[in-house]
């Protein structure tokens, strides 16, 4: 609101002008750092201070954050990017499967997923960990997560990537101490990353290591963001507050593919929705052997494996 | 009118004190304020300059919470034979305890408090006004449970000592029933406490049954240990008088405690490496090292070799009597279970991650000053309250409205 518009192609003295404004605005002298709570001006910092759960915000509510959330990335990457809240479409409910046997370890997954969530590059958060595993052996403990992806695939070895599972008895939401994840009708299970507490409890309760802590205020070189993003998606992200895959679902609710599976070379990886009796993961499920990892715990992935 | 009195002179005899009270009050306020420094470095800096990571997301904060809330729980092995049994040798010193209580949960809620990523939200906690996934998280029942308990053993200390202090005779119809209810209450903090780490099926090594007994007998040995040491101190430090049978039956609860919690350990032990399973992964990282990672395991021999010299001591009956290797013992005893049920049993948990990733944990400098800080809070604070506490039980501090003040 108290931002000048245009101020992108200002010079040195206006951004310094700007920082000060806004070390003032704050009431702090520690201007020079990003605060904790990533505030702006001082109207848009009481507004982060104090809004609501996502799913306690009426549809006016929702707008004028998602604007804040624009306006705040603009003034901390450079970037001018569109943040929407495209909902679940009726009758779909996404799942996952991944052809083991064409998995080579590539890693384009994981890069794909790194620029197209806009996950820290500092931090080196990845919501995919693809897993060098012995022929013969299934022991995850005897798994080599830092193997050198140039030299793949290697003899004697075959590759299990790993992800947010998208449990449908999710131990994470359970755990959370103040709803800050929940599971969407279509399936996904979220993070309202300005409700998050930070307590990491949902990491300990996660038997799939798929979900990450932003131990540091996450860094993205402003020609490196990925513009078009989802409240429960892959907006920017504070300090301090817990995220995970999310399906893509910036992508996946205007009917695209996950990143993950768009990069993959070589066709292991198949998403769609379960409740199409049409649809290729159906395909799967029906006339593949499928397994899921950790199945005795008892919660449900929507996530399977195969192998032709 | 007569409350604020009350507040007003207890606060004044807290601040009244010879140089050496003083002195003490100030070592720990110094510590306390460099700690704070440290807390606002973690704070504008973010979690990134503790030893944790994604692999092992919990720490020595949480470590120091899950003993703390053990410490605090172990009040009640006062509250009970003092208002339950009538035994006024430990009446007298009840108060003391519940001091001590008042202290632990403070601690263990400031503990939480350092950990998380955004403390700036702690009002998401609130109910109606955030949402607490009450009852369906255990964190949300251990947040309600120990803010209760806090309330619980203000309230009864403060209505005891007022009644004291205005020289009225304390209605027992009044406290017995906050007393009953703090006693089950007690037990819960540290249950939930433990159901909180056995509630997760993806960490094998906390996902036991055991895990809630455990708790509770490695608190009813180290409780104990820190106020037979916490009695003696005030024995030499006041002239406020502790009968030596409070300090014979709580060597007692001690000595039994301390060896059923040895016989938790060993079971755990046998059932985890009798096999070896993919379970057994954890406990092989603490005990033995596991892929060449190592660094908790003379830790947790040290504090094997501790409890097991305390419990010897205290199953000798002379070495019991004696003040010297009793308090050697409840030393021991203490140090031994705030390594085999904090670090011990926090980081564990996380080596390896449900990945199978061996990942190791040492805590920074930061992590380790910002908890001094909060333990040097804790203890001022038990200090100052065990001052104003003494002072009215022994009737030192009483109520003088102004008429009769003049008519002195």
């Amino acid at each position: 609101m108290s931002k000048d518009p245009g101020s992108d192609d200002r010079g040195k003295f206006d951004k310094a002008r700007r920082n000060f404004l806004r070390g003032l605005g704050m009431g702090t002298a520690a201007a020079a750092a990003q605060p904790a709570w990533g505030g702006d001006t001082l109207s848009d910092t009481f507004a982060d201070f104090f809004q609501k759960h996502y799913q306690r915000m009426t549809s006016e509510e929702i707008t004028e954050t998602l604007e804040r959330i624009e306006r705040k990335a603009e003034s901390r990457y450079g970037v001018e990017i569109s943040c929407e809240n495209t909902p679940p479409q009726p009758g779909v409910v996404f799942g996952y499967a991944i052809n083991i046997s064409r998995c080579k370890g590539y890693r384009d997954c994981v890069d794909a997923c790194v620029q197209e969530n806009n996950l820290g590059r500092d931090s080196q958060v990845q919501y995919i960990r693809v897993l060098q595993m012995d022929k013969g052996d299934s022991n995850l403990e005897h798994s080599e997560h830092y193997y050198d992806p140039e030299t793949v695939p290697v003899e004697g070895k075959y590759y299990l990537p790993v992800q947010c599972m998208q449990c449908d008895d999710p131990p994470c939401v359970k755990a959370c101490p103040v709803d800050a994840t929940w599971m969407e009708p279509d399936g996904i299970v979220v993070v309202d990353y300005d409700w998050c507490i930070g307590c990491r409890y949902c990491m300990t309760a996660c038997p799939y290591w798929a979900r990450h802590f932003n131990w540091t205020t996450p860094e993205i070189p402003a020609e490196e963001m990925n513009t078009d993003t989802h409240f429960l998606g892959n907006r920017p992200r504070p300090r301090g507050v817990v995220e995970k895959c999310h399906f893509c679902i910036q992508r996946t609710r205007k009917g695209r593919q996950p990143a993950c599976m768009e990069a993959c070379p070589t066709g292991a990886r198949i998403f769609g929705n379960l409740l199409d009796p049409d649809s290729e993961i159906r395909y799967v499920l029906q006339n593949k052997q499928v397994f899921r990892l950790k199945e005795d715990l008892g919660t449900e992935p929507k996530f399977w494996y195969f192998s032709d | 009118m007569g409350v604020i009195r009350f507040i007003f002179d207890g606060v004044r005899e807290m601040l009244r004190g010879p140089r050496e009270y003083w002195a003490w009050l100030l070592f720990l306020s110094v510590v306390v304020v460099f700690g704070s420094w440290q807390y606002w470095v973690q704070f504008s800096n973010g979690l990134v300059v503790t030893g944790m990571s994604d692999q092992v997301s919990w720490g020595f904060y949480i470590a120091n919470f899950a003993f703390l809330v053990g410490i605090a729980a172990a009040a009640v092995l006062l509250v009970i034979p003092a208002y339950i049994f009538h035994r006024k040798d430990i009446k007298d010193v009840v108060l003391v305890g519940e001091g001590m209580a008042v202290a632990a949960v403070t601690m263990a809620i400031l503990f939480v408090i350092v950990d998380l990523g955004r403390p700036d939200r702690l009002w998401h906690m609130i109910p109606v006004i955030g949402s607490l996934n009450f009852p369906i998280s255990l964190l949300a029942w251990d947040v309600l449970v120990l803010s209760g308990y806090l309330l619980l053993n203000l309230a009864i200390p403060f209505y005891l000592l007022y009644s004291r202090y205005r020289g009225r005779e304390a209605n027992f119809r009044i406290y017995f029933p906050i007393v009953v209810i703090s006693m089950f209450w007690a037990i819960s903090i540290h249950t939930v406490t433990a159901f909180l780490f056995s509630a997760n099926p993806a960490r094998p090594f906390w996902h036991t049954a055991l895990l809630g007994p455990r708790f509770i007998a490695s608190a009813f040995a180290s409780g104990p240990a820190l106020i037979i040491i916490t009695l003696e101190i005030v024995r030499k430090v006041s002239t406020y008088k502790v009968s030596q049978s409070v300090i014979s039956t709580l060597a007692l609860i001690m000595t039994v405690a301390l060896q059923i919690n040895l016989f938790f350990v060993g079971a755990e032990l046998f059932t985890d490496f009798y096999n070896e399973g993919a379970h057994a992964a954890s406990i092989h990282y603490l005990f033995l090292g596991l892929g060449g990672f190592d660094s908790l395991q003379p830790w947790i021999w040290f504090a094997l070799t501790l409890n097991i010299i305390a419990v010897i001591i205290l199953m000798i009956h002379p070495l019991r009597k004696n003040v010297l290797t009793l308090n050697i013992a409840c030393v021991l005893a203490f140090i031994g279970i705030w390594i085999e049920k904090g670090m011990g049993l926090v980081i564990p948990g996380f080596v390896p991650t449900p990945l199978g990733e061996i990942f190791e944990y040492v805590p920074t400098s930061v992590e380790l000053s910002v908890s001094a800080g909060i333990w040097a809070f804790g203890v001022l604070m038990f200090t100052v309250l065990a001052k104003a506490v003494i002072a009215i039980e022994q009737g030192r501090l009483r109520y003088r409205d102004k008429k009769s003040e003049i008519s002195q």
